[in-house]
């Protein structure tokens, strides 16, 4: 690669200027990485949909998604004999449109997904750089922590803590993040571990850096790469659950729109009224796998060991 | 004569190892005067590197020293608090490494690195103007700019903002010595800083470290395995072996006239440049563990001159000629028997 020269650059330019063009150069190059891998694009673009979808719910759809009118009750989607356009996606058991039901509850699947993937990672992140750097009795704790925890299957622990602390929204935000965060524990300590034996660790200890400053300022910009493409694809997994758990009755609850307790609430109807539980279940078909495509194209450009080939 | 800037009095570094104590600096005395080149040469393993990263305090746990001192400019290293050794790490003591392209942070654009350095240890603040005038952070980079500049750096403007990677190999080492250099240190460690370079970008290296040397006053430790470049560069010259200060001395003087078997040894590696195809003639065997050393001389084993004496003897530096002294059996006996001190 041949050394990037910004030539007629002012002879002294202001440090946040300069990192702003940083920003802008690697936005610049992401997007003609991204544009290269099609299929990555393409789950971009869904889950940008859904995001802006659920963004702006109020100005897509017209109708309320918890209030539905019993006149309306289970109309077929507007291709389908009886249709009606006002509700293009057709109505639910109590008639209300299920297009709005399916924008809000994106609104509840993203949020979820976004909120514990954060959490996870500030915590997760936290301790495992903590743990990785200094090791030490702190280490073995968490580390058999987290073990203890990786023993449970996730479903079945987040099932026995949502039956233990009761669902709504914060409490199942805790049983995900309670268990979520081991994952990227254990990514942050083992790549801590590895990156503290390189030579640049040790010359910045001889540059006179402090250990705290050496974890955040050195050796995090390196990993925080793979964080971020971890927390991709644990986004996928944590929307699943939830929506596992909402169909369950332990996660959301009613009226509130969710995709899985919606699929539960079709159930009943399911063999005379397919759309009811069918369409919700799309949604989360076409999230969860875009938000998976996406995590694995991101792997692919910014991993720089994959790059090398 | 002057208070020397660096005096290692009785450095010992010991590695504890599942087999046995490994003492990487075993009893080392150095001495280096400001403005001074010392060159320290010996195989791998022998201990140089321990020696460099003990004056810093940098060595790996379980690793630690366990005896002696480390005076710098009158104050005892050993002694000092975490918190003041952090201030003199990068600014009165830097450090130079073999692999550069390992030891930049591959993430951060090379200017900004070695301004990072400098905003360390508040070099920054040392505008001439007062703040509202120099913009502060310009004038961070007029002085990063020059810093580059001065270590050879061609269009410094221009690679600034250029990543570690897109480097080449002498360009990166200059760009170390820039982040070495930033704070005006006193006293420069260069650890095999020319190992990973090829022979031209090698001797350009070492021309950016002597101007340092002259124009800074900076005086230099160069830990290298090649003792002809050694000779050439520095003032004078201590070769080790096993942890040990084997022979000390002028640089030139060393060169010329070698007492101590290992140091013949390792003239007799270095290749010769001639019409006749010359001999090499490799020293036999290898440095040994240094785990459970026996007493006496550790190159018994590979030294043509070694007899049972030099197994039961305590080898001290004996003063041989102007400053040059060397610890072989050779010098034991008889007329040059003085023990070496600093008084």
């Amino acid at each position: 690669m041949s050394v990037t020269s910004p030539t007629g650059a002012p002879a002294i330019a202001g440090r946040r200027q300069a990192r702003l063009e940083l920003w802008q150069r690697n936005a610049r190059r992401f997007l003609a990485e991204l544009g290269r891998q099609p299929i990555a694009l393409l789950g971009g673009l869904v889950v940008l949909a859904f995001i802006l979808a659920a963004v702006f719910a109020p100005y897509i759809t017209a109708h309320d998604p918890e209030l539905g009118s019993l006149r309306q009750r289970l109309i077929p989607p507007v291709w389908q004999q009886g249709g009606a356009a006002e509700f293009p996606l057709g109505t639910d058991g109590q008639g209300r449109d299920l297009l709005t039901r399916i924008i809000y509850g994106a609104r509840i699947s993203l949020l979820v997904g976004f909120l514990t993937v954060a959490i996870s990672i500030i915590a997760g992140a936290g301790l495992g750089a903590v743990a990785g750097y200094y090791r030490g009795w702190l280490d073995t704790v968490l580390s058999r922590f987290a073990d203890l925890l990786m023993a449970f299957p996730f479903l079945i622990f987040a099932i026995a803590m949502m039956a233990f602390i009761g669902p709504g929204f914060a409490n199942l935000i805790l049983a995900l993040t309670f268990k979520g965060w081991v994952e990227f524990y254990r990514l942050v300590r083992g790549d801590i571990m590895s990156e503290k034996t390189r030579e640049y660790v040790e010359a910045a200890r001889a540059l006179g850096r402090s250990h705290p400053t050496i974890i955040v300022a050195e050796i995090l910009p390196n990993i925080v790469q793979s964080i971020f493409v971890v927390g991709t694809l644990r986004m996928g997994f944590f929307i699943v659950t939830e929506a596992s758990l909402s169909f369950l009755g332990l996660g959301i609850q009613p009226p509130t729109p969710a995709w899985g307790s919606m699929v539960a609430a079709g159930r009943d109807v399911m063999l005379t009224h397919w759309w009811v539980a069918t369409l919700p279940g799309l949604a989360i078909v076409l999230l969860v796998p875009a938000l998976n495509i996406f995590g694995e194209g991101l792997r692919d450009i910014l991993d720089p060991r994959l790059k090398v080939q | 004569m002057a208070e020397p800037l660096l005096e290692l009095r009785n450095l010992t570094t010991v590695f504890p190892m599942r087999r046995g104590a490994v003492n990487a600096v075993s009893g080392v005395n150095l001495r280096v005067q400001p403005g001074e080149i010392l060159g320290i040469v010996g195989e791998s393993g022998c201990g140089k590197s321990s020696v460099l990263l003990s004056i810093l305090r940098l060595i790996r746990q379980p690793g630690h020293i366990a005896a002696g001192n480390i005076f710098f400019k009158g104050r005892d290293l050993r002694r000092l608090p975490q918190k003041k050794m952090r201030a003199i790490r990068g600014n009165e003591i830097s450090m130079i490494f073999q692999d550069p392209l390992s030891t930049l942070n591959p993430v951060f654009p090379v200017g900004e690195q070695i301004r990072e350095a400098m905003r360390l240890h508040g070099i920054a603040n040392a505008s001439p103007l007062p703040w509202p005038l120099a913009g502060r952070r310009s004038h961070e980079k007029q002085r990063v700019l020059d810093v580059m500049a001065e270590v050879g750096i061609p269009a410094p403007e221009a690679r600034y903002r250029a990543y570690p990677h897109e480097f080449s190999g002498g360009m990166q080492q200059r760009a170390l010595i820039a982040i070495a250099l930033v704070c005006e240190p006193t006293l420069l460690l260069a650890d095999e800083p020319t190992t990973a370079l090829d022979v031209t970008i090698q001797a350009q290296i070492m021309e950016v470290m002597r101007r340092v040397n002259r124009e800074h006053g900076a005086g230099i430790i160069l830990v290298t395995h090649n003792l002809g470049l050694a000779a050439e560069f520095c003032d004078n010259i201590a070769v080790m072996y096993a942890g040990r200060i084997v022979e000390r001395g002028p640089a030139q003087q060393v060169v010329d006239n070698p007492q101590h078997p290992y140091t013949r040894g390792l003239l007799a590696c270095l290749p010769q440049i001639s019409r006749q195809r010359s001999r090499i003639d490799p020293i036999p065997g290898e440095v040994p563990d240094l785990a459970g050393l026996p007493p006496g001389c550790a190159f018994i084993p590979r030294c043509s001159l070694a007899r049972d004496a030099c197994n039961s003897v305590d080898l001290r530096l004996r003063s041989l000629q102007a400053n040059q002294y060397a610890r072989c059996i050779l010098y034991e006996d008889g007329v040059r028997y003085t023990v070496e001190e600093f008084s």
